[in-house]
């Protein structure tokens, strides 16, 4: 049962995710990525990560993709630009990209044989306590620097954005 | 043989809500006509039934029967699929939400997350409708409601921290469970002016309809939309405002729990039927509430919208989280 949702899943994530690279219309591209997002979301609940999930169809699917396809609308690119399909680059492209497969396929199939969550992390411990808990208590004590650098590090992207704004005008 | 039982259960739960749902959103728009014309001195519908009682019945037969015209220039796909990206979030939405201490779709332990997270999915399709038009009104008017619904989904965000902070659980039974001593309105009052505000906001009403507004941009993103399609619009939206209503209800005013009778003891085939009225009748309150708004204001320009919602709600709102915190980690 788990395998055909996952499968279904993932059929549905990898065909979004080829068609954001193969279809004409770049609306339809940011269109199919967020597809994509959504499917990797509903992996995310089978690994019993559903904070994660939440967060994900939240902020990227539901604020992050929005702004993408704000910038896609406002300088509508469809109009200006009949882009080429396959770039002159592509035969080394594909090379590049067959030799990623390969070795992540190779590094996975070594080391993962079941499906679901590994290390400490089992779905039991994470039903007892819940994923958000362990989550927020992860991230404000082991790994309370790295938060607050991110969050630093967005805010100096936001400052800079709104100067660049002012400048111009 | 268990699945199947299981699977047969939830989906006549699933058809329960969502017929209940449907049923008391059609009935919204006559009410909203109703009590509006009331407030103004004057009667709304009368012909159509009993003062006017079939009226939405004739509403969508009207719009069923209408002309279904797509610009030439539009891109069919996605004006096709627009409306539905505006409604199926709307209503997917009711799976997790509670109406009353056995009855839900599904008993999620992220609930609150899964709701703003879903209902988020909603601003594609205001977004993609005014650009899938392809005129001028419906980008401006898709652009600014997109701008105003992702501005205010963080104020609503940051309004709901200060009671979860104290519910002490994402998961909207456990809310509920939390507030048998007193409602969290009592103990939040900001969050839940901040929170209504924000969710009059989310679901495009007045005075925050700027977007769908019929004197500035025809009729913004649903400007070239006819027939059914206007309707799923509509629906979507009276579905979201019920959706705003029954995450206030859960959070702030106790979700289904009646002040004293709830703590009886009682069969369980009273006491059910009991917390679905009493939390349909509050979600019913704040949809008055909605309606009281639209009789009697006026709208906001969009530089105002933007201006109140970052300069002033968002600081409320952090404000409102600190204080929170501050005075669970000393007193409580």
């Amino acid at each position: 049962m788990e395998w055909f949702f996952f499968l279904l899943f993932a059929a549905v994530g990898t065909y979004g995710a080829f068609r954001v690279v193969t279809m004409k219309n770049v609306v339809h591209c940011a269109l199919h990525l967020v597809l994509t997002f959504i499917a990797v979301a509903a992996v995310y609940v089978m690994l019993s990560a559903e904070f994660l999930a939440a967060v994900q169809v939240l902020v990227y699917a539901g604020a992050i993709m929005v702004l993408f396809l704000f910038v896609i609308l406002l300088i509508q690119i469809e109009h200006t630009v009949a882009m080429r399909q396959l770039h002159r680059q592509s035969p080394l492209a594909i090379a590049v990209a067959v030799v990623l497969f390969a070795e992540i396929a190779y590094v996975m199939f070594r080391k993962v044989s079941t499906l679901g969550p590994a290390g400490g992390m089992t779905p039991a411990v994470q039903a007892q306590v819940g994923n958000t808990e362990l989550f927020g208590a992860a991230l404000y004590t082991t790994y309370l620097f790295p938060f607050e650098v991110a969050s630093v590090l967005l805010l100096a992207a936001m400052i800079g954005a709104i100067v660049l704004m002012k400048k111009e005008h | 043989m268990q699945v199947a039982i299981e699977l047969t259960a939830v989906i006549i739960k699933i058809v329960a809500v969502l017929g209940v749902v449907s049923l008391i959103v059609a009935y919204l728009t006559y009410a909203e006509r109703k009590i509006i014309a009331h407030m103004q001195m004057r009667m709304g519908p009368m012909r159509v039934g009993y003062h006017g009682l079939l009226q939405p019945f004739a509403d969508v037969i009207k719009l069923l029967f209408k002309e279904d015209i797509v610009p030439a220039p539009a891109d069919r796909w996605v004006f096709f699929l627009a409306p539905v990206m505006v409604l199926v979030p709307a209503f997917a939405v009711y799976a997790a939400i509670p109406f009353a201490e056995n009855f839900y779709v599904a008993d999620i332990n992220i609930g609150v997350l899964f709701v703003l997270a879903v209902s988020s999915l909603g601003v594609y399709g205001i977004v993609l409708a005014g650009w899938a038009s392809n005129s001028k009104y419906s980008l401006l008017g898709g652009f600014r409601s997109s701008a105003q619904l992702i501005s205010y989904e963080i104020f609503l965000g940051f309004a709901l921290i200060g009671p979860l902070m104290l519910a002490g659980s994402l998961n909207l039974r456990e809310i509920v469970e939390a507030q048998r001593g007193v409602w969290l309105v009592a103990l939040q009052p900001l969050a839940f002016v901040l929170y209504f505000i924000a969710g009059t906001a989310e679901t495009n009403r007045i005075p925050f309809d700027l977007p769908e507004a019929e004197t500035e941009l025809v009729a913004g993103f649903h400007t070239e939309y006819s027939g059914i399609k206007f309707a799923l619009f509509f629906l979507a939206e009276y579905t979201n405002m019920l959706v705003v209503a029954a995450l206030a209800t859960i959070v702030f005013l106790g979700g289904w729990r009646v002040p004293f009778l709830s703590d009886m003891a009682m069969p369980l085939w009273i006491k059910t039927p009991m917390h679905i009225v009493s939390f349909l009748t509050k979600m019913l309150f704040f949809q008055f509430m909605y309606f009281w708004l639209r009789a009697t204001l006026p709208r906001f320009r969009f530089d105002q919208l933007m201006a109140i919602g970052w300069k002033v709600m968002f600081p409320l709102a952090l404000a409102n989280i600190a204080v929170t915190g501050l005075v669970y980690y000393l007193f409580l």
